[in-house]
């Protein structure tokens, strides 16, 4: 606990800040990547249901996606080092993970651009494979981050397929394809109405207390290997332990609100409590425990970083609001007769 | 294999595809905003015509924007690794600001306009797709303050080895990214205008060529078809488009060549070998070259250069705004080059890896950057050239239409390409004719700090590595460019119907909740 006070003041608050933009991106992101794999066989019916499903994303998928892209830059501009070490550790998975993500991109805006079965199909497959890709990727790279990788002197892995070897990969990995099914179904039971509202429900109280468990296993884990493990840490891993039996309770009692909210706070809690028994570290070297990165040898100068709290103290609560007031304009529930028939976009007929 | 000559390359396709995304949202996005204004205040069906439709093509671009822009932020650290630690403490906070301030309004706001349409107020939602372009417009900004100080690194001091940030107002408003933005913006703004007039060209002519409007006694008389909401209303959509299109397309037009030469002239301060190297110049010299040759193209050398035909005094105007100082060439500028940052890359194969200890080639290559500099401003001249052709085509409102000829159509449509060409290769212009650094020396203020492209890469990572994500990339991008090529096609082809199906649809058939759910997208 007293590891907080002895660390450099503004690398701790970007710590903190970076923390909050990747639990950003894990809850909001979470459930529409989730929303995405629930498009395939697993979950959806017909073609109108898997509509029904995107549409609920529909408005805000895009915004969700932006909270990865800052965790990102935001870990450039204030732990250089981290951003750099980490990045070119996880070469490979990570352009596995740009082409789940760019494809996802492209195919949930152009899978309704043709009224073709073919099309449809395909780019509804390149939704569920790209959702359940991006859901792994991320869950490794945040669980090797933390748990760690051989990491030498000069930040750099020994080798680049170092990452197929450790069971954090997988486990992370899961646990976040898991975690994004249940946050999708918590997020379709709350946006939609009549039968998919009341499958999203029964799915999810029943894959609810297994869906966790990876998570939950990593998050462990941590309390015994990282090094500011305490009072803090262990409280915010309970507090996410009682927020699934939250969630648990709240979705048999069928109050889909509360359910997600349980959901969510797992996440946020879970991932704090991570976060904290990290500190000081920010990439674990598995070589050598000098190697490590640490929010004092990773950070950018505290001129920068001053720049970047009034930046982050300026931008966050905007983005907040004005997020929260896209989430509120759309806040109906969707049933699947709101879908439109669809529309065949034909070449205008030639000739005189 | 040289892991640094791939990493290179796959920086550059990424890059190069992804600006072809980003002039057309950039460029496209304000006509969409203002199309929509206009309905707001006016309500014209034509100005919904001209919202609904522009915007489809808007939005089937702009996913393939952010899509290509993700590798972006991640291949820094992913390729770069030596880079971004180099130059972290000043480079990553322009990117964090663009997606704190810029890319988040971005995105939040584009689903917002999708999703809006009899959702939001009409008001509030035309300021909608206002804040998604005033969000990529800033983002465009703080993408260029990022670029600008590779070209030009201000506002740092060297500690340990490393530059670190002491004045972030000098790096906001470094001058290189002062002309920079303009010009980038400029450039964008025609690719909008190029495609509005390629666009609305092909629309009239099919107009003509399917017999709906007839030229009677030099004077056009429209006709209507119906079924395909080929209306009168649709004609002067698209002659609106096609006008509105060209006086863009020129605005844009004088907008990067004045942006240009303020750009030439603070290069030739800056950057001088890259101004040198523009021109293919060894000596000192007035002259702008028309035609430069090399007698041994493979020989990277001066020896072999000759000057066929030259503008006397040409290249001083544009460096110095008069005819007779001479601009230093290359063989004056290595010998500069030489004496302040030595002959050898430092002997540390560490950072260096195989460079390490070899003789320092300061020269970029001449082909790209002459030919490169040449692309750039040949083709903006011959959008420049279209815009007004079309103009006197229609210089007579209410009275004309396009000329029924197929081949003035190809024309028109490939016409659409020419900015794009402009912008590609003014970029590889520039990003090649800063090589060999990464970060280039500031010589008026600090010259001890650059970065050579040599010691930027990352240094684990093998050339097999890199050829396994380049081949990834290409194999990807390449097929969502046809994918993109054939939706864009597909929906110019079926016009406005295409982005408002209600337009031939019987208001009998569709009570109050089909309307109401027209809002959704996908």
């Amino acid at each position: 606990m007293t590891a907080f006070f002895e660390q450099p003041t503004l690398p701790t608050v970007w710590f903190i800040f970076i923390a909050i933009f990747w639990i950003g991106y894990l809850i909001l992101d979470g459930f529409d990547l989730g929303v995405g794999m629930m498009m395939s066989k697993i979950f959806a019916k017909n073609e109108k249901e898997r509509r029904l499903l995107l549409n609920t994303i529909g408005p805000v998928w895009d915004g969700n996606e932006v909270w990865l892209v800052t965790a990102g830059a935001a870990t450039f501009a204030a732990f250089p080092h981290w951003y750099a070490s980490l990045l070119s550790a996880l070469y490979i998975p990570l352009v596995l993970l740009l082409v789940a993500l760019i494809l996802r991109v492209v195919a949930i805006d152009y899978r309704g651009k043709k009224a073709s079965e073919t099309w449809v199909t395909w780019w509804n497959r390149g939704i569920v494979v790209s959702s359940a890709a991006i859901a792994f990727f991320i869950g490794a790279l945040l669980a090797l981050t933390t748990t760690g990788l051989p990491v030498n002197e000069s930040g750099n892995v020994v080798s680049a397929f170092a990452w197929l070897a450790s069971p954090f990969t997988y486990i992370g990995g899961v646990g976040m394809v898991l975690f994004s099914l249940v946050q999708g179904m918590a997020f379709v039971a709350l946006k939609t109405d009549g039968e998919v509202r009341h499958r999203a429900r029964a799915r999810l109280a029943a894959l609810l207390p297994v869906a966790v468990l990876p998570l939950l296993a990593w998050a462990l884990y941590l309390q015994f290997v990282g090094k500011s493990a305490g009072a803090l840490s262990w409280a915010l891993l309970v507090l996410a332990l009682l927020a699934v039996v939250f969630a648990w309770v709240s979705v048999r009692a069928d109050r889909e609100g509360r359910a997600f909210v349980g959901t969510s706070l797992f996440m946020g809690a879970g991932a704090l409590a991570i976060f904290s028994a990290l500190f000081p570290n920010v990439f674990t070297s598995t070589l050598d425990p000098d190697f490590s990165l640490t929010v004092a040898n990773a950070a950018s100068s505290d001129y920068t970083l001053t720049i970047m709290t009034w930046l982050g103290v300026f931008a966050l609560p905007l983005i907040i609001l004005y997020q929260s007031w896209s989430y509120y304009q759309f806040r109906q529930r969707i049933r699947v007769e709101h879908i439109p028939a669809v529309h065949e976009i034909k070449e205008l007929p030639r000739g005189r | 294999m040289d892991p640094l000559l791939i990493a290179r390359w796959q920086f550059g396709i990424t890059t190069v595809y992804h600006f072809f995304m980003v002039p057309l949202t950039l460029g496209l996005g304000p006509l969409v905003a203002y199309f929509h204004w206009r309905y707001v205040k006016t309500g014209q069906d034509r100005f919904k015509r001209l919202t609904k439709f522009w915007g489809k093509l808007y939005l089937i671009n702009f996913a393939m924007g952010v899509a290509t822009g993700l590798v972006q932020e991640f291949q820094f650290g992913m390729a770069w690794s030596e880079y971004s630690r180099f130059v972290g403490d000043v480079f990553g906070a322009p990117l964090a600001m663009e997606g704190l301030l810029a890319f988040f309004f971005e995105s939040t706001f584009i689903g917002l306009w999708i999703f809006g349409w009899g959702k939001l107020k009409p008001k509030i939602h035309a300021m909608t797709i206002t804040i998604a372009v005033a969000g990529s417009w800033l983002s465009a900004y703080f993408i260029m303050v990022a670029n600008s100080w590779m070209q030009h690194p201000v506002g740092v001091e060297m500690v340990d080895g490393r530059p670190v940030m002491n004045d972030v107002w000098a790096v906001l408003t470094n001058s290189t990214a002062l002309v920079a933005v303009p010009h980038v913006l400029a450039g964008a703004v025609m690719v909008g205008g190029a495609f509005l007039m390629g666009i609305a060209w092909y629309h009239l002519y099919r107009r003509r060529a399917d017999g709906i409007d007839t030229v009677v006694d030099g004077k056009v008389v429209i006709g209507e078809q119906r079924e395909t909401a080929r209306d009168t209303e649709d004609f002067h959509a698209w002659w609106y488009s096609l006008r509105f299109g060209a006086i863009i397309a020129l605005v844009g037009f004088f907008g990067t060549a004045f942006s240009g030469h303020a750009q030439a002239q603070l290069m030739i301060e800056q950057q001088p070998m890259k101004m040198a190297a523009a021109e293919a110049a060894c000596e000192d010299g007035t002259e702008f070259s028309i035609l430069s040759v090399s007698f041994d193209p493979a020989s990277q050398s001066c020896e072999h250069m000759e000057t066929l035909i030259k503008v006397p005094g040409l290249l001083s105007f544009l460096a110095y705004n008069n005819f007779d100082t001479d601009v230093p060439g290359v063989e004056t500028l290595l010998e500069t080059y030489s004496q302040q940052l030595g002959i050898h890359y430092p002997d540390d194969p560490e950072i260096y890896g195989d460079y390490a200890g070899q003789e320092i080639d300061y020269t970029p290559i001449f082909e790209t950057t002459y030919y490169g500099f040449r692309a750039m401003f040949t083709f903006g001249g011959m959008s420049m050239l279209v815009a007004l052709y079309v103009l006197w085509v229609t210089r007579k409102s209410g009275a004309g239409t396009v000329p029924e000829s197929r081949w003035m159509k190809n024309l028109q449509l490939a016409a659409i390409w020419f900015p794009f060409i402009g912008n590609a290769t003014g970029w590889i212009f520039t990003e090649m004719g800063r090589q060999p650094f990464v970060v280039a020396p500031n010589f008026q203020e600090d010259a001890s700090i650059f970065l050579f492209t040599a010691a930027g890469v990352s240094p684990e990572i093998s050339a097999g590595t890199y050829l396994f994500s380049l081949i990834t990339f290409t194999l990807v991008y390449g097929c969502l460019a046809v994918v993109e090529i054939y939706l864009l096609s597909k929906y110019v082809r079926a016009g406005v119907i295409a982005a408002m199906p209600e337009l031939t649809e019987d208001p009998a058939d569709s009570d109050d909740r089909d309307r109401d759910v027209l809002a959704f997208a996908y």
